[in-house]
């Protein structure tokens, strides 16, 4: 089966979609994801989709599902690099990912992630 | 053929000069436009051919215009209206040239059943019907047509309709001018986000200032926009709602959720501006040069 490559790069770890994605290989992915946050501890998870050019109604759900299973494993995910069609019809099938941060491309989201955690980081130690 | 079309089309056959010349100059006189608009040149020959494919016509014997013996008079008819069509004729002038033939036809009719009244009336009565189902044919064509210009205007408008400006670098804005529909809003958002990807921009400023109504409906496609746009990383703003758009928006209890609206277009822009860590910054004004070269006009009087 495919899989997807997860990389880490030192608090973060990095998926870039560049194959197809069917239902199993996205299935596979959330396993594989959530395993891997919890093995290197990560920070945050950035989701590169520039090459999906085609979504349907249960990958972009997986998608919305992926990230809210990386927020529950305390790991910020940003979604980079979407493209006008997939946003448009994900848009139309209803599913505009509410509560997953987005940015344009992987420089943009990697400085998104940087502020969102160190925030958190603050906010943490205000609480203690 | 029926007796009454054996005399019409004898007359059109033995006195087709005639009746072209008293056509045409019924045409010219009656609606005031055959010698200047069309040019007389052009509506003569269009009258000889239709004058022709009537007399095929009446020879095969039928009176069912849509029958396939039409078919030349038919396409004469089509060229004509669509012709008329695109110089902006009014739909009686062009029908007129249809019904104009009815004089010199009847006057044809006359001369030669003049001594029989009851024949005379038959012809004249079939004669009238079959040029009223032409002129009728004519009409149908001369809309079509119209629906094809309103259509294509249409069309037009939409494109030329949604323009998105770059109002500073990463900041772009889109006035909607008009009733924003699914069509529309299918343009709006692809050009919306297609603009986002080529300049990168992490800010839209959507401007419904020439928005004349707001119901449920434009403001369901509106936080579509403002969906998609947020899936490409870029925030919305929305601005330019008018008073009576926000009492709307409230009565008919529309949510629009967590996006930011502004009453003005610069309230927005003050809003992306801060986003982007911008300040904007008073100091002395700078005249135009102009108005420093040239002395007051008015202080040499006093």
């Amino acid at each position: 089966m495919e899989r997807i490559p997860i990389l880490k790069m030192g608090p973060y770890l990095l998926v870039t979609i560049q194959v197809d994605m069917h239902d199993r290989v996205a299935l596979g992915l959330q396993d594989d994801l959530t395993q891997k946050i919890v093995q290197a501890r990560a920070k945050g998870v950035l989701i590169d989709i520039s090459a999906l050019d085609v979504v349907d109604s249960f990958i972009g759900r997986t998608l919305a599902d992926i990230a809210a299973m990386s927020r529950v494993l305390d790991a910020e995910t940003v979604v980079v690099g979407m493209r006008p069609a997939v946003a448009i019809t994900l848009v139309e099938l209803g599913l505009p990912l509410t509560g997953v941060r987005t940015a344009l491309n992987v420089e943009r989201g990697m400085a998104l992630l940087e502020a969102a955690i160190t925030r958190r980081e603050d906010g943490d130690a205000d609480i203690h | 053929m029926a007796e009454e079309l054996e005399v019409l089309h004898q007359a059109l056959t033995d006195d087709e000069a005639w009746i072209l010349e008293t056509w045409l100059d019924g045409q010219a006189d009656g609606a005031g436009f055959g010698a200047t608009r069309a040019g007389r040149g052009e509506l003569a020959a269009h009258s000889r051919r239709f004058l022709e494919g009537l007399r095929d016509g009446l020879k095969s014997g039928g009176t069912d215009v849509m029958a396939t013996p039409w078919e030349p008079a038919r396409q004469l008819l089509e060229e004509v209206a669509l012709a008329r069509t695109e110089r902006g004729y009014s739909p009686a002038e062009t029908a007129q040239f249809v019904f104009s033939l009815k004089q010199p036809l009847f006057e044809r009719l006359r001369e030669r059943l003049a001594d029989r009244p009851a024949a005379l009336a038959a012809a004249t009565w079939s004669t009238s019907l079959l040029l009223d189902r032409l002129g009728l044919f004519t009409t149908e064509i001369y809309q079509r047509g119209r629906e094809q210009v309103i259509m294509r205007q249409q069309q037009e408008m939409i494109e030329l309709s949604t323009p998105v400006v770059t109002l500073w670098d990463g900041v772009l804005a889109l006035p909607i001018i008009g009733t924003l529909d699914s069509s529309r809003t299918q343009v709006v958002m692809e050009s919306l986000l297609q603009r986002i990807v080529d300049s990168g921009a992490s800010i839209a400023i959507i401007d419904i200032t020439g928005v004349p109504t707001v119901d449920t409906l434009t403001a369901q496609h509106l936080l579509k926009t403002v969906a998609a746009a947020r899936l490409m990383g870029a925030d919305c703003i929305i601005s330019g709602i008018r008073p009576q758009i926000a009492q709307t928006i409230v009565h008919l209890g529309v949510d629009l959720g967590t996006v930011i609206t502004k009453a003005t277009l610069a309230d927005a822009f003050a809003v992306a501006l801060r986003r982007l860590g911008l300040t904007v910054t008073r100091r002395p004004p700078v005249l135009p040069r102009e108005t420093r070269q040239e002395p007051p006009s008015d202080s040499g009087g006093a």
